[in-house]
């Protein structure tokens, strides 16, 4: 059967399962299990609204629980015993990854690209956000530079590819130099600087979303308050340093934080551009050396993910919980 | 900014100049591709891309075929480069030629002498070719069946082709994985709204204990890393007899997609008036009915903002992909496709590479240009609050 019609076979099950439980099982539980029918009428009716959330919410729970949760703890388990998966071995591949040079250079790699692309995408996000603002043609401007957010990761790094070629006549960044009568290079073959390379690329992609959110935050900020500071005598820079961006600084907070869980989640780039050679590494890119050969060493290594990204989570819970009060 | 006090026209200035040197950086690269795909490789190997519309200086080879006669101990090929049945292709008969710029006799030097001067041959003879094309070849040896090689550069006029994607799409596979990637993305885009949808709104608008704890879940899991999912679902799926399949990467997307449709959707969903859902619930309408009547048609802004989210991500999605699908090369998706094989196997062809990768961002690139209203609104809604 052609992968096609299994498709649509799929979305035809999946939809009509979907539409077919909830409705079924609220029916179900209204003229069936609590009937609002006979001397319990108003109990049942009660009843059956306490317990119509839990259906639902059952399917979106089962599928959470089983394909994130279930993880979490499954990866741990996992990452304790050898690569066969027969022997429990405790600690044993964390042991062996802080052993790993490769590990340790993936995971200062991995600390340039948080402390490097957050910042720089935030940065330039802002920066066309206020750039843009109130031109005439920004919009266009802005759905430009948006653009790359629709690409995919291993799409960019083709494009990239084509930037950073040896050939002068295929790579831009050669040719300027061969019109400078310097000789061509790869740029991702030079050690330490070539990781800055594939950030270029992650930055280009994640610009753009930093742009629109900022964009919209630097929209909500009151008239009231850039007019004051401009009759009070403030100029251009003043107004966006002292009374913009403070007023922003949660959005940017919460740009810097959604870029930095997406930087250690991001394997395709350097999985692309260098697989990994020439000391760029990341933890994702490393763990995927691991994928299929020894599943005890590539859950170690996820977890470790996992680990990193912990604080954020937190952050991000206890924020939440804030605005619900 | 024109109305405000103390904005001078200098700044303004320097705001447009800069919008539009950063809108061309970023385009530059997204460009040079677009352009390097249409192009065929004989002249992407003889100029940049950016110079594509100019004319190419670009080397032949061919043979000459001319008319053969003995004069005393040296044997002279008399004729035209353009005659040569290995020019006649791209110089059809009758045509207007481009003038001969040099020629040379090996390949390495194409044009190491320039049109009309003399050059020495290997064996002693002579080698002239004149600008209009008309060449005598002197040698002391009989020409056999095979008549010596000549070479010659020549301006090309600029040449735009579709032949790349003919080759991308055909031979190297990228057809078939177009299909599995529409494949792949359709159904794990489809199937995670509706299962979202209910749970938003149990999430939103209904009363019961845990709710609370069930939202902290949901943003908590939208960071957990989807490398933790890798190993241990691929031996479920291994154990239930799913395998690497089809169906195992469209459960797979659905839960990974989840998180982020719930919060989507609550969020939208909590925004919406009281009034209209408590005056439905006056009038007697079920919680079932006031979703499928009230809700869901009021939400269409979020549902399209997480399709569009969803659609992008699957389609643009290489982890998942190599992990959860077969490895046989029939049911590559296209990043897989790529990033696994055509990186290597065509690696130096740059218009076979343009072209595959253009084939696969062009559907996001029209879904991003016709629905970024929703998708900035989705990423709005998503981050901000």
């Amino acid at each position: 059967m052609s992968p096609l019609v299994q498709g649509a076979i799929t979305i035809i099950i999946g939809v009509g399962g979907c539409i077919g439980y909830f409705y079924f099982a609220n029916m179900l539980l209204d003229k069936v299990i609590f009937p609002a029918r006979g001397n319990d009428a108003g109990r049942n009716i009660n009843r059956a609204n306490q317990v119509r959330p839990w259906l639902f919410l059952f399917p979106a729970i089962f599928a959470l629980g089983l394909y994130l949760v279930y993880p979490v703890v499954g990866s741990f388990l996992r990452s304790l015993y050898n690569r066969a998966g027969d022997e429990f071995i405790g600690f044993g591949n964390y042991a062996n990854l802080i052993a790993d040079e490769g590990f340790r250079t993936a995971f200062f790699n991995n600390f340039l690209w948080v402390l490097v692309v957050p910042a720089m995408a935030t940065f330039l996000g802002l920066l066309v956000a206020q750039l843009t603002d109130r031109l005439s043609w920004g919009n266009i401007a802005k759905s430009l530079i948006f653009m790359p957010m629709a690409i995919s990761f291993v799409g960019a790094s083709l494009i990239w590819k084509f930037v950073y070629a040896n050939d002068p006549d295929i790579g831009i960044i050669n040719a300027v130099r061969a019109s400078m009568g310097m000789e061509s290079l790869d740029p991702l073959q030079i050690p330490f600087w070539n990781n800055f390379f594939l950030m270029v690329i992650l930055i280009w992609i994640q610009t753009g979303f930093a742009m629109v959110i900022l964009s919209a935050a630097l929209r909500g900020i009151p008239e009231e308050t850039v007019e004051a500071a401009i009759i009070d005598g403030a100029n251009p820079f003043q107004v966006f340093f002292k009374i913009k961006v403070p007023q922003i600084m949660g959005t940017i907070v919460v740009v810097w934080t959604t870029i930095t869980i997406l930087v250690l989640k991001v394997f395709d780039i350097v999985y692309t551009m260098t697989g990994g050679n020439f000391g760029t590494d990341i933890l994702p890119s490393y763990m995927m050396s691991f994928m299929f050969r020894d599943d005890g060493r590539a859950t170690a290594v996820a977890f470790v993910i996992m680990l990193v990204v912990l604080p954020v989570m937190i952050w991000n819970i206890v924020q939440a919980r804030k605005e619900m009060r | 900014m024109d109305s405000i006090a103390g904005t001078k026209s200098s700044l303004t200035w320097a705001v447009n100049i800069s919008v539009v040197v950063l809108v061309v950086l970023w385009l530059i690269p997204t460009i040079g591709l677009l352009v390097s795909s249409f192009r065929d490789r004989d002249q992407i190997s003889a100029s940049a891309w950016w110079e594509a519309p100019l004319p190419v200086e670009q080397a032949y080879r061919l043979r000459a075929e001319g008319e053969v006669r003995q004069d005393g101990g040296l044997w002279i090929i008399e004729g035209n480069v353009f005659d040569a049945s290995e020019m006649v292709e791209t110089f059809p008969a009758g045509s207007e030629h481009p003038p001969v710029a040099a020629f040379g006799i090996t390949g390495r030097e194409p044009g190491a002498t320039a049109a009309g001067q003399e050059a020495e041959n290997r064996d002693g003879g002579t080698l002239v070719v004149n600008a209009d094309g008309s060449y005598v070849f002197t040698t002391n040896e009989e020409p056999g069946d095979r008549p010596p090689r000549i070479y010659v550069v020549a301006e090309t006029p600029p040449e735009f082709t579709t032949e790349n994607y003919n080759t991308v799409l055909g031979g190297d596979g990228m057809g078939q994985a177009f299909i599995n990637t529409l494949t792949v993305t359709i159904p794990a885009t489809v199937i995670p709204i509706l299962i979202a949808a209910f749970a938003a709104y149990a999430l939103a608008w209904m009363d019961f204990p845990g709710r609370g704890l069930l939202i902290a879940a949901v943003v908590g899991l939208l960071v957990v890393p989807l490398q933790l999912a890798l190993v241990p679902l691929l031996s479920l799926h291994q154990q239930v007899g799913i395998g690497q399949s089809f169906v195992g990467i469209w459960l797979a997307h659905t839960g990974f997609g989840l998180p982020l449709a719930i919060y989507l959707l609550r969020n939208y969903m909590v925004g919406l008036p009281r009034d209209i859902i408590e005056s439905a619930k006056v009038d007697g309408a079920t919680d079932f009915q006031i979703f499928t009547k009230i809700i869901l048609p009021l939400s269409f802004p979020a549902l399209a903002s997480f399709a569009i989210f969803q659609f992008l991500w699957t389609w643009n999605d290489l982890l998942v992909a190599k992990v959860f699908l077969p490895s046989s090369d029939e049911s590559w998706v296209m990043t897989v496709r790529i990033a696994d094989d055509l990186l290597g196997s065509r690696g130096g062809d740059w218009g076979i590479l343009a072209a595959a990768a253009f084939v696969s961002i062009a559907v996001p690139l029209i879904v991003f240009f016709s629905m970024q209203r929703y998708l900035v609104r989705g990423l709005l809604a998503g981050s901000v609050k």
